[in-house]
């Protein structure tokens, strides 16, 4: 960036005043927004490593819940069309709340269940016990991939807010700030200027007002030399007549 | 002399049926396949046995449900071919046997219809053995009692309706209750049946059926443990044409939990057995797989005898259990899950 880059501003002592209050204000956000992104990379980070933990989770367990399908199927044979025609609803919704981190609200995923099994039955002449725990086994797996949706999504919106706090950090500190700082360097300088050449000025009002009354001084000296005492004249106002008494 | 006269009309079935039970996978077969790594080795060693090359058409990669499908195509096309060649009675004793494929179809149709689902999606689902010729025309009753009346009377499976399921019930039963109901009734009047056919056939499959039944009993007894099903509901679901009835199936109704209809089968010394060697932990047989492997040691000893339909009902159920064993196999495969494996249940 040019060292020209600054504000197109009149350089003055108000104008001073005023890009030296942005140039706080400036300085106070930035730490502000700092402090507001390490906050949220905290967070980011926590989230991180939970979404780890519960992926590596969610693979054993997916993989035992499509283990027991396998079990369920070897006892019960092809049970999937009448369960699939029997569903009306589901039985596990989703509830979504709020969560506030530094200003960012972040959904939050809770599952509950609703209304009691719709085909409690199933499996009732061969391959119940096989049936129930292959739907313990979904539905903790359910249950997990809620839980991973809502972090996933917390993920992908503090993501984006972080990228653009630290966008904004990162603005702050290498645009803004140094474009204030120079538009202040460039009115000090300026002003500095000013007052040169206002110095300069009133030693060049000086040099002259010397040099007339050196002037003045040399005229008087010579007329007092040519016998002239101006300083002694008599003023003509000063002669006083006497006053005239009738 | 009887051998004579069975053979003039179902020789030829019983000698076909025969053949194809030597196609039935066997302890070494079994243990090739669990070495298995990939589903192509898998294929690679059915194409050994008299599977042939059933699969050769599947596109790569192979899905355990196409190898699922094709194995009941096959079984299907089998069960099909003996089917047309057979006279009465042996042709009533296997449309017996597909009734109860035709119950889980109804089943299946029923309650799509009750739920507004498109017949068109819904038939493609069913069970091939199952299919009936009323079948596509369960979408024009739009109502549980136009159900009734227009189509389910004139199926096969009528007389088991008008015994035990009125009109009402239609609407207001569980589907799984209604299911169970039908094949209590399927069961009784299959083993009337086989009770009058007399001779072998009584003897071999009246076995056969009266251990479905009293499986049934007990399973629906210890699946029933904290659902809403009442006492008197689930007493209403026991087939009565086991070695249970009456005695064992009034105790069962009055079972409270696993211990008592434990208590139950040990005055039954063959049901005792079954109980004393499942067990609930991880490594243990539970007790439907034990269930399982007297069901198929009962349809092996089907063999033994000759001159009788029990061989029929026992290849279609080996062949079953057969599927589900190569399915279980390649579920393992295809998940790595290999613990558990050697849980198949060995035929032969």
């Amino acid at each position: 960036m040019s060292g020209k880059d600054r504000l197109a501003i009149f350089p003055s002592r108000g104008a001073q005043m005023l890009i030296k209050a942005r140039l706080a204000g400036a300085q106070k956000g930035h730490g502000l927004l700092k402090k507001k992104a390490d906050a949220l990379q905290v967070r980011f980070r926590m989230i991180l490593s939970k979404i780890i933990e519960t992926k590596t989770l969610m693979g054993e367990v997916m993989k035992e819940a499509a283990f027991s399908l396998a079990e369920a199927k070897f006892t019960t044979g092809d049970f999937n069309q009448v369960v699939l025609q029997n569903v009306t609803k589901a039985q596990i919704k989703i509830r979504s709340k709020k969560d506030n981190v530094a200003g960012v609200t972040l959904p939050i995923f809770e599952s509950y269940t609703d209304g009691t099994d719709t085909y409690e039955l199933a499996g009732l002449a061969r391959g119940g016990q096989q049936l129930t725990k292959l739907k313990k086994n979904f539905q903790s797996a359910v249950k997990l991939l809620v839980e991973l949706a809502s972090l996933q999504t917390s993920f992908v919106t503090l993501d984006e807010v972080i990228k653009i706090t630290n966008r904004r950090v990162n603005a702050i500190e290498h645009v803004i700030i140094p474009r204030l700082e120079r538009t202040l360097a460039y009115i000090i300088s300026e002003l500095d200027e000013l007052e040169r050449e206002e110095f300069y000025r009133l030693k060049k009002i000086q040099d002259k007002k010397k040099i007339i009354k050196d002037k003045a001084e040399a005229r008087k000296q010579a007329a007092l030399l040519a016998g002239q005492d101006l300083a002694n004249a008599a003023n003509l106002l000063d002669e006083g007549d006497e006053d005239l008494l009738f | 002399m009887k051998g004579c006269i069975f053979n003039i009309d179902a020789g030829y079935l019983e000698g076909l049926c025969r053949g194809f039970k030597c196609g039935i996978l066997k302890q070494a077969d079994y243990l090739n396949l669990v070495q298995c790594e990939t589903l192509e080795d898998l294929k690679l060693h059915l194409q050994g046995t008299d599977y042939g090359t059933f699969l050769a058409n599947e596109p790569s990669p192979l899905s355990v449900s196409t190898i699922d499908d094709k194995l009941r195509e096959k079984l299907v096309i089998e069960f099909q071919h003996l089917r047309n060649h057979s006279v009465e009675p042996l042709s009533t004793f296997l449309d017996f046997i597909t009734y109860s494929y035709m119950i889980d179809n109804i089943i299946l149709l029923i309650t799509g219809t009750l739920h507004q689902r498109p017949i068109s999606e819904l038939i493609p689902k069913c069970h091939p053995l199952g299919s009936f010729e009323q079948m596509e025309a369960i979408h024009v009753a739009a109502t549980p009692a136009e159900l009734y009346n227009a189509v389910l009377v004139d199926t096969p499976l009528a007389p088991f309706f008008v015994d035990c399921i009125s009109e009402q019930d239609l609407d207001e039963m569980n589907i799984e209750i209604i299911r169970n109901t039908l094949y209590k009734a399927y069961l009784e009047a299959f083993y009337d049946f086989c009770k009058q056919i007399g001779e072998t056939t009584a003897d071999v499959m009246c076995e056969i059926l009266a251990f479905e039944a009293d499986r049934r009993a007990i399973i629906i007894t210890i699946n029933s443990f904290g659902t809403e099903l009442s006492k008197d509901d689930r007493a209403k679901l026991y087939p009565r044409c086991g070695k249970l009835n009456p005695d064992g199936l009034a105790a069962l109704a009055r079972a409270d939990d696993y211990e008592q209809v434990k208590a139950v089968a040990e005055y039954y010394a063959e049901y005792q057995a079954l109980f004393e060697g499942a067990g609930s932990n991880v490594g243990d047989k539970t007790l439907e797989d034990k269930f399982f492997e007297h069901e198929v040691s009962l349809n092996v000893h089907a063999f033994l005898q000759q001159f009788h339909f029990g061989v029929f009902y026992s290849y279609l159920k080996l062949k079953e259990q057969e599927c589900r064993n190569i399915v279980w196999i390649s579920e393992c495969v295809a998940q790595k899950h290999r613990a558990k494996i050697d849980n198949y249940i060995p035929i032969f």
